[in-house]
């Protein structure tokens, strides 16, 4: 090329030229303008931005002081809510009708049809079609170039295959699916990705496909409607979940013999709406997820109260404690979780909450946007779920103060990252000695038959 | 329009296509007001996504601003590659215990011009000074001017040279799709059958291989694995393994090509002692005739003069050649002014099993450290004399006799 590229306006011509489309650029403002000296940089007493202009810019090396993220949300809360479409609640939800079935495919919902993942966002950012300008500039594959080839030459090889996804999937399916996407860029190779570079577990059967954000669920319905129900004992798509959290509807649990029972924990997840999860999500997204439940979190009182330790600035001594106490995550190395993507940017953004009494712990950023674990030493496993309901139903009243809620709807539940963990997304479990039962041959048996898994400590 | 677009085209894509190209319009209307991606970009400004790069000692974080990601952040190259996915590997990887690693990857031809305002200081920062805005890299496949191309073999144990060859109209192993890695299969193997001679060789797909076949090859050491390095993995060269993956040898197991392993090809001219000339006079021949044979299918190699030939880590750009050998230097490596001559030379050593270890006992990988701004010739020519140097220092060491260390070979301004 000829051009002189510093010119931005050969830059865009050049552009343009390249991909036939001038709407992707855009002239920021002069950033050198708001970046101070190194120094304050480290400063976490930046005054904050008057109007949204700055607040736009802001300092890009700052990012980990709170300020200024804090009112980013907050600004983006507060539009989301004078948007009428954002602003509904499970109660609201529940007395307009509920869930509907949409219709296949990805459409404008200019008829009014209410989808309780499309909702989650303003029309605007909606799409009916995979145009590169509006997705969001991460990800896994997005190439177009792959519609110029035919399905059964972009169709994965899945014969040495035993995953969930590889037993659902058809070339039929894979055709009609592969050029559709979800409003935040999602499409199907992203969703079966970790299925195609994993071909299967020596012990368990694994899901192989993921979701990258609410709208996957419903967009790859054809695909992960039978994973879903093959997952889930045949749960089918016209099922309900049920939701209750009230620990007073539970019978007895609090006299576990401590002499068999050493440990009793209730884990589950939650996602918050508005977000594109894990495996596809951004930097600026995860941050802004950090953000939020650090603020819900930091509310909590009284036996709930408790610190947050970020994982890239967590101290050497934080670091000991948390391990020795057994909360501390790693980066994953499972390659069925690299594979989907959701180790991108690690650390950044990762962290750990838990209470001081240490019975009360908040994964962010990890698998899920939140994995919340209530545990405790010894058989109580009532007190462990009593705590773990109002933990959480408090956390999300939290969120919802500030104009957030957790991903539901009345046919998955809480959506999660992984269709295995749909519904409840719960894990409740001991740790229990039985020397003599574990010998037993029938162990297996009667485990299966209770619906109770084995698992090592 | 419509009625004339079916006509054209006919079969099952038509919907599909039709729909995306309406969509297209539709929305490219609709955000030529700029609303939509306005909207999106003020709920997460380049600010909220930059990456945190405190940690980071690699080649992109060190060239890496607010200014150029801001600049960057919301383009896309035709098959929709973005900066973010560009960086990934740097950002997931803040540094390497041996080598000071790039950090950046591109995803097809393109991301060379897109992001540019990224790339041309990391090339600058990578190959010494040399800026693709203003400088050519030539490109010189002549065996014959190569001069006094053997080595003494009671030190040199094997020789070789490698470089990487990328198609032309299909995206690069970060980013392309399994129909692109299996075009890029279908068209490397169609090109190398019509190879005769002593380059006459046959394929073995990784994924198709047979138990006897794989033993053969790890026996040969010519067989790949999937990576398992974190600086690959993260850029996505992984994916859909083994899919598409192969490695082709002639029949005198002296020339060898990987295909789609971390670039499209990988082609390797190796042989036991010390006769570089030869290594190297097979190399360009089988290069050109590679060349020539998929050329005559209306295919060609990515190239272009200021970037010479185009790879996917911007650290192979221009010749992406490394010749070397393993050679044994059992007094020069325990003395000190080793390293120094080493760099003086321009040239780099690695341990015997890659780039990814440590030198064990005193059998070394040396190769050029360069790829850029020199031709193969100049580089091939560069290491001959190189390792000369190195085994007349051994030679003199072992008789008790000094050595000096070499004047540094001249590099272009900075």
């Amino acid at each position: 090329m000829q051009e002189d590229l510093a010119d931005p306006a050969c830059l865009e011509r050049s552009c343009y030229k390249l991909t036939g489309n001038r709407s992707f650029l855009y002239s920021p403002p002069d950033f050198n303008k708001f970046l101070k000296s190194p120094e304050d940089h480290r400063n976490p007493h930046i005054p904050l931005p008057t109007n949204s202009l700055q607040l736009v810019l802001g300092d890009p090396m700052a990012f980990p002081d709170q300020d200024i993220l804090s009112l980013q949300g907050r600004l983006a809360a507060s539009s989301f809510r004078q948007s009428n479409e954002w602003t509904v609640n499970r109660s609201q939800w529940e007395a307009g009708g509920g869930y509907k079935t949409p219709s296949a495919g990805l459409i404008r919902s200019s008829s009014g049809s209410r989808r309780t993942g499309a909702l989650s966002r303003p029309s605007h950012l909606r799409l009916n079609d995979s145009s590169p300008d509006v997705i969001m500039p991460f990800g896994n594959t997005h190439n177009k170039f792959k519609m110029n080839y035919s399905a059964e030459q972009e169709y994965p090889d899945l014969s040495q295959h035993n995953n969930h996804m590889a037993k659902v999937l058809t070339l039929e399916m894979y055709s009609k699916l592969r050029n559709k996407e979800t409003p935040s860029g999602f499409t199907l190779d992203d969703v079966i990705q970790t299925g195609v570079d994993n071909p299967g577990h020596p012990f368990i059967m694994t899901v192989g496909c993921v979701a990258g954000d609410e709208e996957t669920y419903e967009v790859f319905k054809d695909l992960l409607d039978p994973v879903i129900e093959d997952r889930h004992g045949g749960y089918k798509p016209s099922d309900t979940h049920k939701t209750d959290l009230n620990a007073e509807n539970l019978q007895g649990g609090d006299d576990l013999d401590p002499n068999y029972v050493l440990s009793s924990r209730v884990r589950t997840g939650r996602s918050i709406r508005g977000f594109c999860l894990p495996p596809h999500s951004s930097r600026g997204e995860r941050r802004a997820i950090e953000q939020l439940s650090i603020e819900a979190l930091d509310s909590l009182e009284g036996d709930l109260k408790g610190k947050y330790y970020a994982l890239k600035n967590m101290t050497e001594e934080e670091q000991q404690q948390l391990i020795d106490d057994h909360f501390l995550f790693d980066k994953p190395v499972s390659p069925l979780l690299l594979a989907s993507g959701m180790a991108r940017d690690w650390p950044d953004a990762r962290g750990i909450w838990h209470n001081d009494n240490k019975t009360f712990l908040v994964w962010v950023n990890e698998e899920d946007h939140l994995r919340v674990i209530s545990m405790q030493k010894g058989g109580n496993m009532r007190e462990v779920f009593t705590r773990f309901c109002t933990g959480l139903t408090k956390i999300e009243d939290l969120f919802k103060n500030r104009g957030h809620e957790f991903m539901w709807n009345e046919h998955l539940g809480y959506v999660l990252t992984c269709p295995s963990n749909l519904g409840t997304g719960l894990r409740a479990g001991v740790h229990v000695k039985l020397p003599n039962l574990s010998k037993h041959e029938k162990f297996g048996e009667i485990l299966k038959r209770l619906r109770l898994q084995k698992r090592g400590t | 329009m419509a009625n004339s677009f079916t006509r054209m085209i006919t079969g099952r894509n038509t919907a599909v296509m039709m729909a995306m190209g309406a969509g297209t319009l539709a929305s490219a209307f609709l955000l030529s007001d700029n609303t939509a991606a306005a909207e999106r970009r003020r709920f997460y400004p380049p600010s909220a996504d930059y990456p945190d790069l405190r940690k980071h000692n690699n080649c992109m974080a060190l060239a890496m601003t607010p200014t150029i990601y801001a600049h960057l952040r919301d383009k896309a190259t035709p098959n929709n590659w973005t900066l973010d996915q560009c960086i990934q590997t740097g950002v997931d990887n803040p540094g390497h215990p041996f080598i000071k690693t790039v950090g950046m990857v591109a995803g097809d031809e393109e991301s060379y011009e897109v992001f540019a305002e990224l790339f041309d200081p990391v090339i600058r920062d990578r190959h010494n000074g040399y800026d693709p805005r203003t400088m050519k890299h030539p490109t010189d496949l002549e065996a014959s001017k190569i001069t006094s191309g053997m080595f003494d073999e009671r030190y040199v144990l094997s020789s070789r040279v490698r470089t990487g060859r990328s198609i032309r109209g299909l995206s690069l192993p970060p980013s392309c799709t399994r129909s692109e890695r299996r075009e890029v299969e279908r068209v490397v193997v169609t090109a190398l059958s019509g190879l005769k001679g002593d380059l006459a060789g046959r394929y073995y797909s990784l994924g198709e291989m047979t138990e006897k076949e794989q033993q053969q090859l790890i026996d040969e050491h010519f067989l790949f694995d999937k990576p398992v390095s974190p600086l690959l993995t993260a850029a996505g060269m992984a994916r859909d393994w083994p899919d598409a993956r192969g490695i082709w040898h002639n029949n005198d197991k002296n020339f060898l090509i990987w295909i789609n392993e971390e670039d499209h090809t990988r082609i390797i001219s190796m042989e036991k002692g010390g006769n570089m000339k030869r290594v190297f006079e097979r190399f360009c021949r089988g290069l050109k005739q590679v060349e020539h044979l998929i050329q005559e299918r209306g295919w060609e190699f990515m190239w272009n003069e200021h970037l010479g030939y185009i790879l996917t880590c911007p650290s192979n750009l221009g010749t992406g050649l490394r010749a070397g050998v393993h050679i044994r230097l059992p007094f020069l490596s325990k003395d000190p002014r080793f390293k120094k001559i080493m760099e003086n030379l321009r040239l780099q050593k690695r341990g015997t099993g890659g780039v990814d270890t440590a030198a064990t006992g005193d059998t070394f990988d040396i190769s050029n450290l360069d790829r850029l701004g020199k031709s193969e010739v100049e580089l091939v020519q560069l290491v001959i004399d190189g390792v000369n140097y190195l085994i007349e220092c051994e030679k003199r060491l072992e008789r008790g006799q000094d050595i000096k260390i070499p004047s540094p070979i001249s590099q272009f301004r900075k």
